[in-house]
């Protein structure tokens, strides 16, 4: 079990990580969730003891990492992509670690061939592709057969193929009772592995839930409608005491609405109506509200404005959404 | 912990699994021994040119080491390389996630930088000797007389002890390009040419390079106000400098 215990890191001026405590939960996926420069391959790096808290700790089943004797039969970890010597085959890449930790041999060939780079194991890790470099992190992760494995941004770079290869292992690895633990910015990516989410900003936790919570919480639905008549639309919906909220591009929203019940009262008043759609606010949307003030770096956005929260129920904006994956699976 | 045997075997297989070790030691080698041979020759033909006194202060021992002023720099690459490759591709991180305790690390790496070094460096020294002595003739002098065995092994641990330093300024600026940046142009430019200058070669002298030329100087006089064994220990000191700043930064920085 990792216990994160009032984590707290300071580059200079920047809190990068800021009191954090949380535990991961043993036998699962957890996502750690948050916006680009939230702080998680920096808490993932003080999980490894690579680099060293300002103050607070994180402890493996009560011991500090350092303490680990073998720590790669305990932990495997995927932190950056290609973090090998180009020069260096990957089975000799993966000798070295075996090695270090007193792994048998025969691993390295077992793990080659589970992560399907048998067939390139004797050249140089140079010519690998962004793709293969990762299959080899990963490989070098399950080396020790290690009871947790943290994954950092594990699908960032990775072709359609590989993401779904990364999702299906993420998900085998914890049915076989393993703890994984793995960042990401995006919350689809998430909706469809995690079990558990830890979800921080600006280096601080802002959610400690199990995925169903989450989603009970945050995934909302809506109706939509557009009509040429709003005036005699609205009367009549506050008259069955309903109510809208304009949006963009002249819709109207009705939280938790029934599509069938607005498009009766519609009819029974003679009003045209030119869309009905019941809509689910993503996932992402309700991460994107939740992170939104936390974000270090807005699009677009003035500098000197305040960070605003986009309303929860909010239209599609045209074209594929993030979180649109989710929804469509969900 | 991983047990210290465990590290040690790792270590040695990732020093003998790249291409650069072979190509720096080999480097090292041919170019100490051929520029060694190169100016012995040189000298042994000049002979009749020289003045009473360049006779008189002639060194046949150090003289068929002058390659090493060149040869060292393939040592100091060997060494920076094998600390600063993991810097410079992201693995130091897969090290020491695998190897947490980071003294283990320093000393692993001494120990397989020193158990390939130190014959590399010996079979150096003793080709340089009889190769440069063979071709110095009657100018030349044997293993046998005072002093020459002594200045042959100080030769060889003059190598280590730049390797060993090298690798402890690799641990201590983890970029290669910085660490070379500043070993290569120190001892090939600026050590030479800060120790030909009138006051500040006092301190100059105190440079690693001149340190190891007293341990590899037989006869001749010099203006450096020590001997060989004092040479010797000045040298080592570098050393264990480099290595303990190498290890306390090691030990307190962010990898």
């Amino acid at each position: 079990m990792i216990e994160v215990h009032k984590l707290t890191k300071r580059y200079g001026d920047t809190l990068a990580v800021d009191g954090l405590s949380f535990q991961v939960p043993q036998g699962v996926v957890t996502g750690f969730l948050g916006p680009n420069g939230a702080g998680k391959s920096t808490t993932m790096r003080m999980m490894l003891d690579l680099d060293r808290p300002t103050s607070g700790a994180v402890t493996i089943d009560g011991k500090h990492y350092s303490q680990l004797k073998e720590p790669l039969k305990y932990i495997g970890a995927l932190l950056e992509a290609k973090a090998v010597h180009p020069g260096r085959s990957a089975y000799n890449h993966l000798l070295w670690l075996a090695q270090s930790n007193s792994i048998p041999v025969g691993r390295v060939d077992q793990v080659l061939g589970q992560v399907g780079l048998r067939e390139v194991a004797k050249r140089r890790s140079s010519g690998f592709s962004l793709g293969m470099g990762q299959r080899l992190g990963i490989a070098a992760a399950l080396l020790g057969d290690p009871r947790i494995m943290l994954f950092d941004e594990p699908v960032n770079g990775l072709d359609p193929e590989g993401i779904l290869w990364v999702r299906n292992l993420m998900k085998s690895l914890a049915e076989e009772g393993r703890t994984v633990f793995v960042s990401s910015h995006l919350m689809s990516e998430m909706a469809l592995t995690a079990d558990h989410l830890v979800v921080i900003g600006k280096g601080r936790l802002l959610a400690n839930v199990s995925m169903n919570d989450f989603i009970d919480q945050n995934s909302h639905s809506y109706v939509r409608v557009r009509t040429p008549q709003p005036e005699a639309l609205l009367d009549a919906l506050t008259a069955s005491g309903i109510t809208a909220t304009p949006v963009d591009g002249g819709a109207y929203e009705v939280l938790d609405g029934d599509p069938a019940a607005i498009g009766d009262l519609a009819r029974d008043r003679g009003i045209a109506l030119h869309e009905l759609s019941p809509q689910r606010a993503s996932l992402e949307e309700a991460f994107m509200q939740m992170t939104a003030d936390s974000v270090q770096y807005h699009a677009g956005a003035d500098p000197d404005a305040p960070a605003t929260a986009p309303p929860a129920a909010r239209p599609e904006p045209s074209g594929p959404a993030w979180g649109a994956g989710w929804k469509k699976e969900s | 912990m991983a047990t210290r045997g465990a590290v040690l075997l790792s270590e040695w297989t990732k020093v003998r699994t790249v291409r650069s070790t072979l190509i720096t030691l080999v480097i090292a080698f041919v170019v100490t021994v051929g520029l060694g041979a190169l100016i012995s020759a040189i000298t042994s033909g000049q002979w009749d040119k020289q003045t009473a006194s360049e006779r008189a202060s002639f060194d046949p021992t150090s003289t068929s080491f002058s390659g090493i002023y060149l040869g060292q720099l393939a040592v100091i690459v060997f060494a920076v390389l094998v600390i600063g490759n993991e810097y410079s591709s992201g693995m130091i991180r897969a090290t020491l996630a695998a190897v947490p305790k980071r003294g283990t690390l320093l000393v692993s790496k001494v120990a397989v930088v020193l158990a390939l070094v130190l014959p590399v460096a010996l079979a150096t020294s003793f080709v340089t000797f009889f190769l440069g002595q063979a071709l110095l003739g009657s100018h030349g002098t044997s293993l046998g007389k005072d002093n020459v065995l002594r200045a042959v092994l100080g030769m060889a641990v003059y190598m280590t002890f730049i390797a060993l330093l090298s690798l402890g300024v690799g641990f201590m600026l983890r970029k290669p390009v910085l660490s070379l940046g500043l070993l290569m142009p120190f001892f090939f430019l600026i050590s030479p040419i800060l120790s030909a200058v009138p006051k500040v070669k006092t301190v100059a002298h105190y440079f690693p390079d001149q340190a190891g030329a007293q341990m590899v100087r037989v006869t001749g006089t010099s203006s450096v106000p020590y001997g060989p064994l004092a040479g010797f220990f000045i040298c080592l000191a570098w050393v264990a400098v480099c290595l303990l700043g190498g290890y306390l930064l090691l030990r307190h920085r962010d990898a």
